[in-house]
């Protein structure tokens, strides 16, 4: 539940997600849920000459299991209170179990 | 299930049901259709798809009707910009020519990729076969 916690704190951010296919797209983060499955708007893809698949999609939907990295800018991440978070995860692990 | 959260953004896609969609799936295949159904593992229920091959700056579509799609190979789903969708720099084939594009192409590709491998392995390097099928 950490990352999904995490995450909401970024709704409105632009986010680059990387997937496990190669594919890289910037948009702005729109929802994210618990299973990290992603929301985005506004999409621009990364050398969309490679895929043309893409230039009349505006927004997606990225299922969670495919994405490799979500890069984001680093002024919005306070990785203090992300170091606290997790550390505060250990000690007591959610009892987030999914259906 | 979430009774610790009384906000959640839920991802959800009832708000791409009867939309016209472009799903990407895990062997590259790219299907265009309208959003029936869906559930919690993206399965999902396509109507009127038609299978869309790109090869180049062409594309061929195939109509394949109704599918439904297990949520493990969905990659993304993309919301198709019926605007956007009429400016598209690419020129639609006959189905018959894509496929012999695609065809050709592939062999090319497998050509190009058994003398890399013999190059690589001569090397002293381990070539790993990609799985076929899971081209992405």
């Amino acid at each position: 539940m950490l990352f999904y916690s995490f995450f909401k704190t970024l709704v409105g951010q632009p986010v680059t997600v990387e997937l496990k296919n190669d594919l890289a797209i910037t948009g702005v983060l729109v929802s994210v849920d618990q299973f990290l499955n992603i929301k985005l708007d506004n999409i621009k893809v990364v050398d969309e000459g490679r895929y043309p698949h893409m230039l009349a999609v505006k927004n997606c939907f990225i299922r969670g299991s495919v994405v490799r990295y979500v890069q984001l800018p680093a002024a919005s991440v306070d990785t203090a209170l992300l170091q606290d978070a997790a550390r505060r995860e250990r000690q007591q692990p959610a009892a987030g179990v999914r259906k | 299930m979430d009774s610790f959260q009384i906000f959640t953004t839920s991802t959800s896609l009832v708000d791409c049901v009867d939309k016209k969609l472009l799903v990407v799936l895990r062997d590259g295949r790219k299907l265009i259709g309208i959003l029936r159904s869906f559930d919690q593992f993206a399965n999902l229920v396509l109507q009127d798809t038609i299978e869309r091959i790109y090869v180049g700056d062409a594309y061929g579509d195939i109509p394949r009707g109704i599918f439904i799609i297990r949520g493990e190979n969905v990659v993304l789903l993309g919301e198709i910009d019926l605007d956007k969708e009429d400016e598209s720099p690419l020129r639609e084939v006959p189905v018959e020519e894509i496929l012999q594009v695609q065809r050709e192409e592939m062999e090319a590709r497998v050509k190009r990729d058994k003398v890399k491998n013999k190059f690589l392995s001569e090397q002293g390097f381990s070539v790993d076969n990609v799985e076929f099928g899971e081209l992405y």
